[in-house]
């Protein structure tokens, strides 16, 4: 859309669509939240990008085909579950680890890897047909 | 009167106004001459709704309720965006020009 002030706030409303997703991803595993809507959030960070400088710029931005993004996640997820292979347990297991820094828990898990291969696939299937839909309207 | 009874009144005091906010805007939405009214009736919509969620916060003390806010606006900002751009878009394929009067085509 050819507007100067929406063109203007769209970053920032896109660099903080994409902060929040990630916050809301991380929070997934004990609070409301997780990979679904922290991709849905990220998905159409990207479609409101993609309505105010067009598609081409966005595409341009990711820098990787969205849907290769998608594969990715689909990709990381089954690998976490793959990672109980090692422990002799069922696949998909939940496996934690704790690392100590500076007086601070970090809880490393096989169930985060899965949230964000989640996230992952459906910001790239999502991200796929919004700039799908927004190209076509731009031919007509 | 105290703090909490305070409080409380200004609560329901603030739910009533955004009922009556929320009855005005789907007035706005059924009876708007135009559809760009009735857009930003909605749009609206959305704001009465991201309101009504911060008093259910503050009078539920379930903070949580903030982030859901924090979702709704933006994603109800992306909506309205939607419904702008599809605007432009029937407008230019009307007349062919993209700088179209939107309201000129209801």
């Amino acid at each position: 859309m050819k507007t100067v002030i929406f063109r203007t706030i769209a970053p920032v409303l896109v660099a903080i669509m994409v902060v929040f997703s990630v916050f809301v991803l991380l929070r997934g595993h004990n609070e409301p939240g997780g990979g679904f809507i922290g991709g849905l959030i990220a998905a159409s960070a990207v479609a409101l990008y993609g309505i105010a400088v067009g598609v081409e710029e966005v595409r341009k931005a990711l820098r990787v085909d969205p849907l290769a993004i998608a594969g990715f996640g689909v990709l990381l997820s089954s690998l976490s579950g793959l990672v109980s292979i090692a422990y002799q347990v069922p696949f998909l297991t939940g496996l934690w680890t704790i690392f100590h820094f500076e007086n601070t828990e970090i809880a490393v898990s096989s169930p985060m890897f899965f949230d964000i291969g989640v996230y992952f696939a459906v910001l790239g299937t999502l991200a796929a047909v919004a700039l799908a839909l927004e190209e076509d309207e731009d031919q007509k | 009167m105290s703090g909490t009874a305070f409080l409380d009144m200004t609560i329901y005091a603030g739910l009533g106004l955004l009922s009556l906010a929320f009855l005005i805007t789907i007035l706005r939405i059924i009876i708007g001459p135009t559809l760009p009214d009735r857009i930003l009736g909605l749009d609206m919509l959305v704001s009465v709704g991201i309101g009504f969620i911060a008093i259910v916060a503050v009078k539920t003390g379930f903070f949580l309720y903030l982030d859901v806010a924090i979702a709704l606006g933006l994603v109800g900002f992306l909506a309205t965006v939607a419904f702008a751009r599809y605007l432009l878009v029937s407008a230019t394929k009307h007349t062919g020009e993209p700088d179209a009067n939107p309201e000129a085509k209801p």
